[in-house]
């Protein structure tokens, strides 16, 4: 992976400085509040519900076993023994104190972490696919472009002051799994005719309280150009963006209002005058940066059944079925461990699981990690013949739940618990459904099916694109749930569509049943739930929800995750 | 009651020194018309709009190096391409720190423009921006008054390297400097 050169070292270090003088200056009253918000934005600290919460970098998802471990150390020392990795393929802490932030950016930069630009109306961190430079379905690894958006976006100095914030993604597979069609810039690098590496632009997606997908806007950028043609629609974005509203202020209010069409011309003026200048892109630092990302050393392997020793352990091969994907070097696997034990909030790691993952990943798989969208971690680079010993420790540590792509491999944000965005409570909610369908026969049954879940209009838990979307919504001061099927992302980008009325907590999982009913009556051939939502539409599912009152049962976790 | 306020400063910053200043900058009340204001003797940075409805008008005084301009962060820097020679100073208006827009006109009264007199930060301007103004072309900035201009001048030298070409540095790190040197090879940075 990449390693910092003196250059990334210093410009780290000298905001490390920049930022404990302006947190000293807060203490000292020389800053006020309204003030300070901003900066601090800037480095990814929040004043939630409780306390601060500081989101540290983890540039396109990609981690070595250091840094893992200091995230551990963080953990340990400034927080309270746990981590939640986020949709963002972001780790955050939740109960950190100001005055030790700086510090804590300190043990980060020892690591070369770091948690620029985390939050604020900034260019965010550059998310990637987290099979990328493994993936059988490969075209182009994007993590050396993500490096090159991250360093050129770092302290941008005209764009640090955007209508909103701005977040990039770039899927370099046939299969998209950056889900690019929901960001402000999605990017999909492809080779053309002559095998050069491009990139198809598409702009103005996004969730939050108004869901758009992108519109492509133009179909190869070639590689040179990246970060001039990424100028160029930022520069159209910071002077035309609205400003005055800020739920109106995203990329793709800009995109809708003036249409995609004409955003493209727009684009295309600023750019013509930036084309060929000196933030033009060079071979030469491509491949400065590219190696970092070169082949590791694997060994050469046959492809092998991992089941054939095993052949009676329904639990392993149930892991093997739903955890481990293939890789393109032959005899070599990439295993997900799973964030998503029912009885704990998605995303959540503790110290102690934090180590033990840097341990396997020491051991297993060339001392790197990675964070998925979906809140799971990834070892990338697994000898097949190495998986059941590798299931057989993360099962020991309760990271080995069959459960990826299913029921329970929900994703979630803080929700209420933590977050002073939020309406309503959303980690009670994915612990009721998730102990309600705790069954995995039942949950492998059903199949692939996502489920997300956002406390807020906000989106945090990109519940619009959830096959099945719960957003929490405030109705006179209580918390209530509204619903949504269809959506989806990936390839196949759809915004989710509302079944109706919004429903209680205590009814949530029961909700989620009767929508799984209507699934497993109509499905045909192999449909999954999506494709059902989408052949069938909304209404027979609306239908068979509210055709019997649902009974507000027991809230399953709430006071022990509140 | 005039239609208009006049807001000056007795220092700012132009460089990197803390100097004397004489310009005044007039702001229109409430939605007075720009044609309707008497703009006073003195030197006076006059908004963008005044400028169009009046060019005829002041015209002799900016031959005599006495009128300003000034953007506000809703204006384009290409509405005044022709006359930017004219002004002595002209200035770009940071509402609040959050309105980026004034980085992106100064880029492109630079860039795009070439223009190379004065080019002042004024309105909500405060120690933490000064570094992105400064990259992005300023070379002068009015401080907000309730803080001290000579804190303020330390917002200038926070970095010693940046990674992207803009107005202060033509060229990005990558064309700069050979990259890549592992920091084992290197104590730039070190003890900071």
């Amino acid at each position: 992976m990449y390693r910092y050169d003196q250059y990334d070292h210093l410009i780290v270090r000298e905001r490390i400085a920049q930022y404990r003088d302006q947190v000293r200056r807060r203490l000292a009253d020389e800053l006020t509040e309204e003030e300070f918000l901003p900066l601090r934005l800037q480095n990814g600290l929040y004043m939630q519900r409780h306390a601060y919460m500081l989101r540290i970098a983890v540039p396109y998802g990609l981690l070595s076993t250091a840094q893992m471990r200091m995230f551990a150390h963080i953990a340990r020392k400034y927080d309270r023994g746990y981590g939640h990795f986020t949709t963002r393929q972001n780790i955050q802490f939740n109960w950190i104190e100001l005055e030790q932030t700086p510090d804590i950016l300190a043990d980060l930069a020892s690591v070369e972490m770091h948690a620029i630009q985390t939050s604020g109306n900034c260019i965010r961190n550059t998310t990637t696919d987290e099979f990328a430079g493994v993936a059988a379905d490969e075209i182009v690894d994007a993590r050396p472009y993500a490096e090159i958006i991250r360093q050129w976006s770092t302290f941008h100095p005209e764009f640090i002051a955007l209508p909103r914030k701005f977040k990039i993604a770039i899927n370099g597979a046939v299969e998209d799994r950056a889900a690019i069609a929901v960001h402000d810039i999605g990017l999909t690098a492809v080779r053309n005719e002559a095998g050069e590496v491009g990139f198809k632009f598409m702009v103005g997606g996004g969730l939050g309280r108004t869901p758009i997908l992108g519109s492509v806007i133009n179909d190869f950028v070639p590689w040179q150009h990246l970060l001039t043609y990424t100028e160029a629609i930022m520069r159209v974005y910071n002077q035309f963006g609205r400003r005055d509203n800020k739920y109106k202020a995203r990329i793709k209010i800009l995109v809708k209002a003036v249409g995609a069409e004409e955003f493209a011309r727009m684009v295309e003026a600023e750019f013509a005058d930036l084309k060929d200048g000196p933030e033009t892109l060079t071979r030469e630092e491509v491949e400065r940066v590219a190696q970092w990302f070169n082949p590791k050393p694997y060994l050469t392997l046959p492809n092998i059944d991992p089941r054939a020793d095993h052949a009676d352990n329904k639990a392993f091969a149930n892991w093997l079925q739903r955890n481990v994907k293939p890789h393109k070097v032959p005899g070599y696997a990439s295993v997900v461990l799973s964030l998503k034990k029912t009885g704990v909030p998605p995303g959540d790691a503790t110290a102690e699981q934090i180590d033990f993952v840097a341990d396997l990943a020491d051991k297993y798989s060339f001392n790197e990690l990675r964070v998925t969208h979906e809140q799971n971690l990834v070892l990338a680079d697994v000898e097949q013949a190495k998986l059941f010993e590798v299931w057989q420790q993360a099962k020991a540590r309760g990271l080995a739940t069959p459960n990826i792509g299913l029921l329970t491999d929900m994703i979630s944000c803080p929700g209420g618990d933590y977050c002073s965005l939020a309406n309503a409570k959303s980690i009670p909610i994915a612990a009721a459904i998730a102990e309600r369908f705790d069954n995995l026969d039942f949950q492998h049954d059903i199949g692939d099916i996502e489920l997300n879940i956002s406390g807020c209009i906000n989106a945090c838990g990109h519940h619009h694109v959830g096959h099945i979307g719960v957003l929490g919504v405030d109705k006179d001061g209580s918390e209530w749930y509204q619903v949504s099927i269809g959506g989806a992302q990936g390839n196949e980008s759809a915004i989710g569509k509302i079944i109706g009325p919004s429903f209680s907590a205590p009814q949530m999982p029961e909700v989620v049943g009767r929508l799984l009913e209507v699934y497993v009556k109509n499905r045909v051939d192999g449909e999954r739930f999506i494709d059902v939502a989408q052949r069938l539409g909304v209404a027979p599912f609306k239908e068979y929800v509210y055709a019997t009152p649902i009974p507000a049962g027991e809230l399953v976790g709430e006071d022990e995750y509140a | 009651m005039p239609n208009f306020e006049l807001h000056s400063h007795k220092q700012i910053i132009k460089h990197r020194d803390v100097v004397d200043d004489d310009w005044s900058v007039l702001k229109l009340v409430d939605d007075a018309a720009p044609e309707s204001v008497e703009v006073p003797a003195g030197k006076i940075i006059v908004p963008l709009k005044v400028w169009l409805a009046q060019r005829e008008q002041l015209a002799a005084r900016a031959a005599r190096r006495e009128l300003g301009l000034w953007f506000a962060s809703d204006e384009l820097a290409h509405t005044v391409k022709d006359d930017l020679d004219r002004f002595a100073v002209v200035a770009v208006d940071f509402p609040k720190f959050s309105d980026g827009r004034g980085y992106s006109i100064a880029y492109n009264l630079r860039k795009r423009l070439g223009y190379q007199g004065e080019l002042r930060a004024i309105g909500d301007v405060l120690r933490d921006q000064l570094f992105q103004m400064l990259r992005c072309g300023f070379n002068a900035y009015a401080t907000r008054q309730d803080r001290s201009i000579h804190d303020a001048l330390k917002g200038l030298t926070v970095f010693s390297e940046t990674y992207q070409a803009s107005v202060d540095n033509a060229l990005p790190l990558f064309r700069r400097h050979a990259r890549g040197a592992l920091p084992e090879h290197s104590d730039v940075g070190a003890g900071i």
